[in-house]
């Protein structure tokens, strides 16, 4: 980012960046260094003493059942819900990356699920996998107990997932279509002389050449369904029942905003703040690989 | 196309309208559930086709939910969003990109670090903060010794405050606080010829006069990709206002939405729910329709 052409005004940069930095300082820096102060002391809810713990709040985490079972259930979430969303995702840009007549229309049908809120999108779920209103009573007067979320943790587990993947698939399938439309038509072309058809070309040169985006998709959604599922917890099931949707950034707001447990709470953000800083390092990794299609 | 498969053609568009209904299903099937009464939406089986009594639903939703202020207050939290990052980061942007100044990469990285974590996972401090904005101010002069030197000298104690909860700064600034923006501002400023800087500064305009007369006009369409993204971004926020907003009546339309179940074991009125939820989904599924071509734009610039 070297230029020559610069200008020297020695007071005007610091203005300009001047707002951004305070904003940042105080909203992104100085509670994530007040995360770290917390989560190595005990403090008392609104003021009073904090006193200087150590790792003792971590190691309460660390033996809680509750906590190993949120760690491991927001890992299947975070897995069922990137795999099912670039999975469906990928197969759904090959096909309209064809350019049958319309594939602009598809297009657009197929991005809008992007624009809907997980709080709305969650309601709606709700309310379709509802066992007493939506789809499901029918099944349930049939088979009473076939299905009922507010009872079964697999199935309400099952029910986020979905709502989750249906939220992804969207964002994943303008990247895949994107990464698809950069690829040169000449090595479309030359495949299909050499007598390979449509499905070999996916194979063969379509989905090799995605791997960048692909895997980049898969940190991003990792990522997202780490951090980004309380709208849909807190709607859906309310981390119920009993504890069997309990996702890590669910956990972080009930322990800390329902339960007052601010130590534990920090100390539980910070495990999830590694875990996304790594995430991010994995992604940094692949950087310059999908620089490509810019 | 490459070439023709007239067979392979019908299979991509039966793959294509499955999929597209499939994702369509569940807002389909919410769609036709604001449009029963009450008896029609709990009906076994259900209603697969709409009723007549949409206009109603709505108007319930509307007035129950008290959409008329909410509605404000998103539109507000929204707009100040998109306005707010545009131009501090297109300010960030051009200090960092278009000045020689020591400290530009300190404050480069700086900004850009701030890429890693989402406001998520560093809830509970942010809260802290926005229940007093001046805390980090004051917490600095505590450290220092400063409120202590003061309060001698002169006697006044300095207890700086600014509660933010329930205001729109509270619900803005903290979604202000991340790079995207920036990041994308400063890859278009990097494509901007330096000949083009040349030739201004030559004619006599000043950083200010470049910004505005220059950089402005050419980033129009990062400008506009942005600012669907971001717009979409800040109507769907959900955690954050939840918390920031703790009298109902400061509440956003989406966390107005999660207050429309009764907790418990009730069975919800769904077909007003429904109503709600079309709502409260419409301005960003608007502009993503609308404004498809930036927002594909955007979505692939930013990468979020």
């Amino acid at each position: 980012m070297e230029r020559r052409a610069t200008f020297r005004t020695p007071l005007l940069p610091w203005l300009l960046v001047l707002p951004q930095l305070l904003i940042i300082f105080v909203f992104f820096y100085w509670p994530t260094g007040e995360a770290f102060v917390w989560a190595f002391t005990l403090e008392q809810p609104w003021g009073g003493g904090r006193a200087w713990v150590g790792w003792q709040n971590f190691a309460e985490i660390f033996s809680s059942v509750h906590y190993w079972h949120s760690v491991r259930i927001s890992i299947v979430y975070a897995l069922g819900t990137s795999l099912l969303a670039i999975g469906s995702a990928l197969l759904l840009a090959l096909f309209v990356d064809r350019e049958v007549k319309g594939s602009r229309h598809w297009r657009i049908a197929l991005i809008w699920p992007y624009a809907i809120a997980a709080p709305a999108i969650g309601m709606i779920f709700r309310f379709v996998f509802d066992p007493r209103a939506g789809v499901f009573s029918m099944l349930n007067q049939m088979m009473p107990g076939l299905w009922d979320p507010s009872l079964n943790g697999t199935h309400a587990m099952l029910m986020l997932i979905l709502a989750g993947a249906w939220q992804l698939v969207a964002y994943n399938f303008v990247f895949f279509l994107a990464g698809l439309q950069s690829i040169p038509r000449g090595l479309t072309e030359a495949a299909a002389m050499d007598g390979a058809g449509p499905l070999r070309r996916m194979r063969d040169i379509q989905v090799p050449l995605l791997a960048p985006t692909f895997f980049f998709l898969l940190v991003i959604n990792l990522t997202d369904s780490f951090t980004n599922s309380f709208g849909l917890v807190h709607i859906m099931t309310d981390g119920g029942p009993a504890r069997s949707t309990d996702l890590m950034v669910f956990k972080i707001y009930a322990d800390g905003f329902k339960g007052l447990d601010y130590s534990g709470a920090a100390a539980q953000s910070i495990i999830l703040m590694l875990l996304v800083v790594l995430l991010t390092f994995v992604q940094f990794r692949f950087v310059e690989r999908k620089m490509h299609y810019r | 196309m490459v070439e023709r498969r007239p067979l392979l053609d019908i299979f991509t568009h039966l793959l294509l309208l499955l999929s597209a209904l499939a994702l369509l299903l569940p807002v389909w099937l919410a769609f036709v559930a604001a449009t029963q009464d009450l008896a029609g939406v709990s009906r076994i089986p259900i209603n697969w086709l709409p009723g007549p009594h949409l206009w109603e639903n709505l108007q319930e939703a509307w007035t129950r939910g008290g959409f008329a202020t909410r509605f404000t207050t998103s539109l507000i939290v929204a707009v100040g969003v998109t306005l707010g990052k545009i131009v501090l980061a297109m300010l960030a942007a051009f200090a960092i990109v278009f000045f020689q100044w020591r400290a530009r990469m300190l404050v480069f990285w700086a900004i850009f670090l701030t890429l890693m974590l989402p406001l998520e996972v560093r809830i509970v401090p942010t809260y802290a903060v926005a229940a007093n904005a001046l805390r980090p101010f004051q917490a600095i002069l505590d450290a220092t010794g400063l409120t202590a030197l003061v309060q001698m000298l002169t006697g006044i104690e300095i207890s700086l405050e600014w509660r933010m909860l329930n205001t729109p700064a509270g619900l803005i600034l903290p979604l202000i606080a991340t790079a995207t923006g920036t990041f994308l501002y400063r890859q278009f400023f990097l494509t901007i010829p330096e000949e083009l800087v040349e030739a201004a500064k030559m004619d006599g305009a000043g950083p200010l006069r470049f910004l505005r007369d220059v950089l402005v006009p050419l980033s129009r369409t990062t400008m506009a990709a942005l600012a669907t993204i971001l717009f979409v971004y800040a109507w769907n926020q959900y955690l954050w206002p939840l918390l920031v907003t703790t009298e109902p009546e400061r509440a956003t339309v989406m966390v107005q939405l999660s207050r429309m179940v009764p907790r418990g074991d009730a069975l919800p009125q769904w077909n007003i729910v429904m109503a709600g939820v079309l709502l409260a989904m419409l301005p960003p599924l608007a502009i993503v329709v609308l404004m498809q071509r930036w927002f594909v734009r955007g979505l692939v610039q930013t990468e979020k």
